[in-house]
């Protein structure tokens, strides 16, 4: 990219947590800024996801039979087990632990298709129920089609700067208030609790740095490849008890003038998934802050919080921003 | 344990470098090892040169063969052979009583039969002479529960 652009940089950062590296990146960026090693960053990303591969990347074929595995994941990739299967077997664990219903994880996808008909660029953007979810073919229980992310191309780039920098700039400048990032495994079979994930740590530490409280956040964008991933963060973040996200989701916090509004872009559920949709979580919340994100604005959006998933659950980031300068 | 040879590996195969070559040819014999820390008892599992506890040098434990599912899935789209072939299959995460969780696929049953909290036990099926990987079934006890309607859910 560097070399693409002619960017002469004196300091790079190809950190690769997954779909959330966008996350990390932002972190790494606030603090080489902060320590004067660089006062313009850009962090991008573009993806032929479905042109190159197709809709494989849920569903496996990675790791081609009679190909020799390497390192830990021969402990996984012998035996098929496709990225979906990692997250059902999550969401098989969350029911049995804490009585989750298929019917309130199916809330999340139809919450997140209500936003996705709002905007234009959306892969899916008609309504769904419940029952559409349901009633959609199983993938790996208790995962439904409608339960996964969609597959597409994408891409995008932020810049983060200084403040000084940013303010003669022509769009209206977004803080980064906190941001954090966590990791409790990397292959599937080495987490260590399945109904827990690293938001747990990044979560209170991001927002700790900010100095917000749950109740000041206007609008969440969380890493949805599965309806399970966004769960597991609302429980990580804190926003509902540990076990509690099912109930949690169905009281319609998640939803267009809910308390929480969630992936007002339509989400990777539906709206765009190139693999790593971090830098998208974030893309969309600067779109609210700076009043721009059409008929999906939440009304006096100042605070966005974003969260990451990559890996297998593996690594979570989160960041927070603001339209109004840090205290 | 007992050891499946013979049939020929239609799927990815574990390499096997290093202290993982030993954990496939124990299982090649029957036996079903994970590590133990010699100084602070720590069990693990894959095979680490360190204790991920303490940092001191793990040592062999061999295990009953046994286990309970921890949690799993059932696959029932995949989009590469052989396993497009073979869904809906099983695949799972087991509680080994000697501490650890191991992954592997639980066959020699129903699919909707697998559930949490299931009793299985080990097998072991050879991928090349002299390596094998453990895979699960329901343990022999229960497959007997189960033909006599008795299967508590």
């Amino acid at each position: 990219m560097a070399e693409y652009l002619g960017i002469r940089h004196r300091y790079i950062d190809s950190t690769m947590t997954g779909g959330a590296a966008f996350e990390f990146h932002v972190q790494h960026a606030a603090a080489a800024i902060r320590e004067g090693l660089a006062e313009a960053i850009l962090v991008t990303y573009g993806s032929n996801q479905l042109s190159r591969m197709g809709r494989r990347l849920g569903t496996g074929g990675f790791v081609r039979a009679n190909e020799r595995v390497v390192g830990p994941s021969q402990f996984t990739a012998p035996f098929g087990l496709p990225l979906v299967g990692c997250y059902a077997m999550a969401a098989m664990r969350h029911m049995h632990e804490f009585g989750t219903k298929p019917e309130q994880l199916a809330q999340i996808a139809v919450g997140v298709r209500e936003f996705a008909g709002l905007n234009p660029l959306a892969r899916h953007r008609d309504p769904i129920t419940v029952d559409d979810v349901l009633s959609s073919r199983m993938i790996a229980d208790p995962l439904h089609l409608l339960d996964c992310c969609v597959i597409t191309d994408g891409g995008g780039a932020i810049v983060i700067t200084t403040e000084e920098r940013a303010r003669d700039l022509e769009q209206k400048p977004v803080y980064v208030l906190g941001a954090a990032g966590a990791q409790t495994h990397w292959n599937i079979d080495q987490m260590p609790d399945f109904t827990q994930i690293a938001a747990t740590q990044s979560g209170p530490e991001a927002m700790g740095q900010a100095g917000v409280v749950h109740d000041d956040i206007d609008t969440l964008q969380l890493y949805d490849s599965f309806t399970i991933t966004v769960l597991l963060m609302l429980e990580g973040l804190g926003f509902c008890a540990k076990g509690e996200g099912g109930a949690f989701v169905a009281e319609g916090h998640l939803r267009k003038g809910g308390k929480f509004p969630t992936n007002t872009d339509g989400g990777g559920l539906s709206s765009n998934h190139p693999g790593m949709r971090g830098i998208f979580l974030l893309i969309e919340a600067v779109r609210q802050l700076r009043g721009q994100a059409g008929d999906a604005q939440v009304p006096d959006c100042e605070v966005a919080l974003c969260c990451g998933s990559g890996g297998f659950l593996s690594c979570i980031g989160t960041v927070v921003l603001g339209n109004d300068r840090p205290a | 344990m007992e050891v499946r040879r013979g049939r020929a590996w239609n799927r990815p195969i574990p390499n096997g470098e290093g202290d993982y070559g030993e954990f496939y040819a124990a299982c090649a014999e029957g036996r079903l090892l994970v590590q133990r820390c010699p100084a602070c008892d720590h069990r693990q599992f894959y095979p680490r040169p360190v204790c991920t506890r303490c940092g001191a040098t793990p040592e062999w434990l061999e295990c009953a063969g046994t286990g309970t599912v921890h949690t799993y899935t059932i696959i029932r789209q995949y989009r590469a052979e052989p396993f497009g072939s073979e869904v809906p299959y099983a695949l799972a995460m087991i509680d080994l009583p000697e501490g650890p969780r191991i992954f592997g696929p639980i066959t020699d049953v129903d699919v909707d039969d697998v559930h949490i909290d299931m009793p299985v036990e080990a097998y072991a099926v050879e991928f090349e002479e002299g390596r094998a990987v453990p895979q699960w079934r329901p343990r022999a006890s229960e497959a007997t529960a189960a033909t006599a309607g008795d299967r508590g859910r």
